[in-house]
């Protein structure tokens, strides 16, 4: 295992002597931040201390403290630890400034604190609710806030457990179903809201153009049913003619919870559901999610179960991408032909996973300490093949049909233009920040788990157009079967799980982050322990999520039909984004 | 009807005229049209899509039973897919579309979340299956359903068609078939038909 790079010990006593404290609770780390000193402190952190990456932003309710506390993760974009800073407010008048004109990566991460805790960021320019709709009654990951079909705080619930005395959750509510209203709510005299606050905020741009004829604006709507928006996502945008003069994305289509479902699971239990997230590379959310835990646990994993978590999570890597290359050569309008041979080679990867965890896509195949079971016979010889011989093939051939295609270049360079600079603001990760040419990769700037002992490149591309975001992802397959390389010819016998396999684990109280290099870009699960059975606060930062941030401002002058074909190089998965 | 009976013609062939005359009944001959092209909405969910893509693409090509031609357009369509979890933000548009399938329409509700709302039924956002707001002809199980899961459900479903006579099916009846009426999104999912109810609760309160 890596040794984690130790975080530098930062005095701020001198340079803010008032404000700044140490987090000094039992298991947690880093500073605690007046409200109002917030936005001085993180300018500063960003323009005098090197942490220029806003990764994370998330809200904690500590309701028995009667305290929200909002929680950033920065990074240094040259590599190295992070460093974790929090805000802490009273829980019924929780107002804290939004760090918009520092970071505008934290646009939809404030949003959705707003939207699930109830956090009002003061300065935000466009604070609504993101993944629910609005109107909707409450906070939901608020601890007091219970959904219709609530039956306690933690699982396992007594009704299945030990008895199993079960019963649909339908026959104990009101009305049959997952619903529940306020109690003076009288549907036949309220209005609803509608999206009145969606198109208010699409009609705030400037109309820079004041020469010649006068038109009018019109708002189009793409999604959520629409072929080229890879799931249930929705775009709205105001045209000018064919160019976008305004565009925000409106997702929470498919917003099942996963937050709220995985603070009431025991911590073995979320291991299924990070499957979920992004559900095309669910290895590499059991790996994000096994480090945070470990990480609290302060559990070693042996070296065999090292080397097979590295072969899945760069398979699942390959995959991904290429799953993703046939998909944004769908909207490119290559209808399905270049998806038909990436698909057939994914399905060569799929075998793999099937073969070791029994499930194609949810694998579910990580455990805190190790792994649920050791490679089956024959796994390591199918690997072997793909990694040497068919993929590297397929790749180049890939390359090669694709790469040089005259309409794919003449749609693709040079349009959806995002700078390094535009990407680090914009909390961008993965390929959409590398292709920018920022290298920044975790599995080198941050190493965790073995990855520091394998020889490869972080794939850098310079022009952060569609284009570049096209061939980092083939450059990336090519460093990954690079790892898949190595790794299969150093793979040692052995144990695959620390200790005995258990259930239930035991997780000392306090705080972690675990983030890994998901195959679209960093994946983190942060964590807080109260000690018991279930984790207090389970939040996943999704890279799928965050990289949309830049979306919209990437849109601004395209014309409508290039949106397609950036939303394809961004690369995102529905569950992901929305959880 | 029984299957039997509605696939036979009861009148026999002369010898000669084997090979040269068959006798098929207007349902079996209707039938054998319709299920041999059943055009599936493109409208994908949740992670159930990804295996329903998977089950398009070629290792599993369900093209093999007429049903490639995956329209974007509702109208087009002769099939929803709900492949994935139905959430309450999704709900009015998912009757919407159902809505605007023109008949005669089938829904499958592919995978747990769909058909009963799966892993994530206790979320607050979630609706406990699809067939709470729309109608469903074929369920199949699994998270996700395998394409192998998936194509023996279509082909389910191709048996449903089998069975049905033009005589009594829904949309040759006489009258308008009425519309499912689309959900709201209030403080919570209102369904309209709860609207009632939830008044009288409310002046209690």
């Amino acid at each position: 295992m890596a040794t984690p790079i130790e975080a530098p010990t930062l005095d701020f006593s001198s340079r803010f002597p008032e404000g700044v404290v140490a987090d000094e609770r039992k298991g947690f780390e880093g500073y605690i931040v007046d409200a109002d000193k917030l936005i001085e402190f993180a300018t500063a952190l960003r323009d005098e201390f090197g942490y220029d990456y806003l990764s994370s932003v998330t809200g904690v309710d500590y309701v028995a403290e009667e305290m929200l506390e909002v929680v950033y993760h920065a990074y240094k974009t040259i590599g190295g630890a992070g460093l974790v800073y929090k805000v802490q407010v009273a829980r019924d008048k929780a107002e804290v400034p939004s760090l918009y004109d520092v970071f505008p990566g934290a646009d939809f991460q404030e949003r959705e604190a707003w939207d699930l805790m109830g956090i009002k960021f003061t300065g935000h320019p466009d604070l609504r609710r993101i993944l629910l709709w609005e109107g909707f009654d409450g906070h939901p990951l608020r601890k007091d806030w219970q959904e219709a079909y609530y039956e306690a705080d933690v699982k396992p619930f007594k009704s299945r457990w030990p008895e199993g005395n079960f019963y649909r959750s339908e026959e104990k509510v009101d009305y049959k179903a997952n619903v529940k209203y306020p109690g003076n709510f009288d549907p036949e005299k309220w209005v609803p809201e509608g999206e009145d606050a969606l198109y208010g905020s699409l009609a705030k741009y400037e109309d820079t153009d004041t020469s010649g004829l006068k038109t009018d604006h019109i708002t189009v709507n793409l999604g959520p049913q629409h072929p080229s928006t890879h799931g249930v996502f929705r775009i709205a945008a105001t045209l000018d003619g064919e160019t976008i003069m305004n565009m925000k994305p409106v997702m929470g289509y498919l917003h099942r919870n996963h937050e709220k479902i995985g603070e009431r699971n025991t911590y073995l239990q979320n291991m299924p559901f990070t499957d979920r997230l992004d559900y095309l590379s669910s290895m590499s959310n059991n790996f994000g999610y096994a480090l945070a835990v470990e990480k609290l646990m302060n559990i070693e994993v042996p070296e065999r179960a090292e080397y097979i978590r590295v072969l899945m999570a760069e398979l699942t890597r390959v995959q991904n991408h290429l799953f993703a290359i046939g998909m944004f050569l769908n909207d490119l309008g290559a209808f399905f032909t270049p998806s038909l041979y990436a698909i057939e080679e994914r399905e060569l990867v799929l075998d793999i996973f099937e073969m070791v965890s029994g499930s194609r896509m949810m694998c579910n195949y990580f455990r805190f300490g190790g792994l649920a079971r050791d490679l089956p016979e024959g796994a390591l010889t199918m690997i072997r093949g793909l990694a040497f011989e068919r993929l590297p093939r397929k790749v180049d051939e890939m390359d090669r049909f694709l790469s040089d295609n005259e309409i794919l270049r003449s749609r693709t360079v040079g349009q959806g233009y995002l700078s390094a600079e535009d990407a680090i603001r914009y909390s961008a990760a993965g390929p959409m920040l590398r292709a920018s040419g920022v290298p920044y990769d975790i599995r080198r700037a941050d190493p965790y788990s073995i990855y520091d002992r394998f020889d490869f490149n972080v794939a850098v591309r310079q022009n952060g157009d569609i284009f570049d975001r096209y061939i980092i992802r083939l450059d990336e397959i090519r460093e990954s079967l690079r790892i898949i390389q190595q790794a299969v010819e150093q793979i040692p016998e052995g144990p695959i799980q620390t200790g005995k396999p258990q259930y239930q684990v035991r997780v000392p109280a306090g705080e972690s982050y675990g983030r890994v290099e998901g195959p679209k870009g960093e994946l983190g699960f942060y964590v807080v322990s109260d000690g018991k059975a279930n984790p207090y606060r389970y939040h996943v930062r999704a890279p799928s999520f965050i990289n949309l941030t830049a979306f919209g401002p990437m849109c601004q002058g395209l014309k409508i039909a290039d949106v397609v074909a950036v939303l394809g190089s961004i690369d995102i998965v529905l569950g992901e984004t929305d959880r | 009807m029984e299957n039997k009976d509605l696939n036979s013609p009861g009148y026999e062939i002369p010898d000669d005229m084997q090979g040269v005359v068959s006798i098929t009944t207007m349902d079996r001959i209707y039938n054998w049209g319709r299920r041999s092209s059943v055009w599936p909405l493109m409208f994908g969910l949740a992670c159930c899509a990804i295996e329903m893509i998977c089950t398009a693409a070629s290792r599993y090509d369900f093209s093999r039973f007429g049903m490639e031609v995956m329209r974007p357009s509702p109208r087009q369509a002769d099939m929803m897919l709900v492949s994935g979890t139905v959430t309450k933000k999704m709900a009015p548009t998912i009757v919407r579309l159902y809505n605007q399938m023109p008949e005669p329409k089938y829904v499958v509700a592919m995978g747990a979340c769909a058909s009963g709302g799966g892993p994530f039924k206790e979320g607050y956002n979630v609706v406990s299956g699809v067939d709470k707001l729309i109608p469903v002809d074929v369920y199949v199980p699994g998270c996700p359903p395998t394409p192998q899961a998936l194509i023996n459900g279509l082909i389910k479903l191709q048996e449903l068609i089998d069975t049905q006579s033009i005589k009594q099916v829904r949309w040759y009846q006489k009258g308008e078939l009425a519309a499912v009426p689309i959900p709201i999104l209030g403080p919570d999912l209102i369904y309209q038909r709860d609207i009632p109810a939830i008044h009288d609760a409310g002046k209690e309160a």
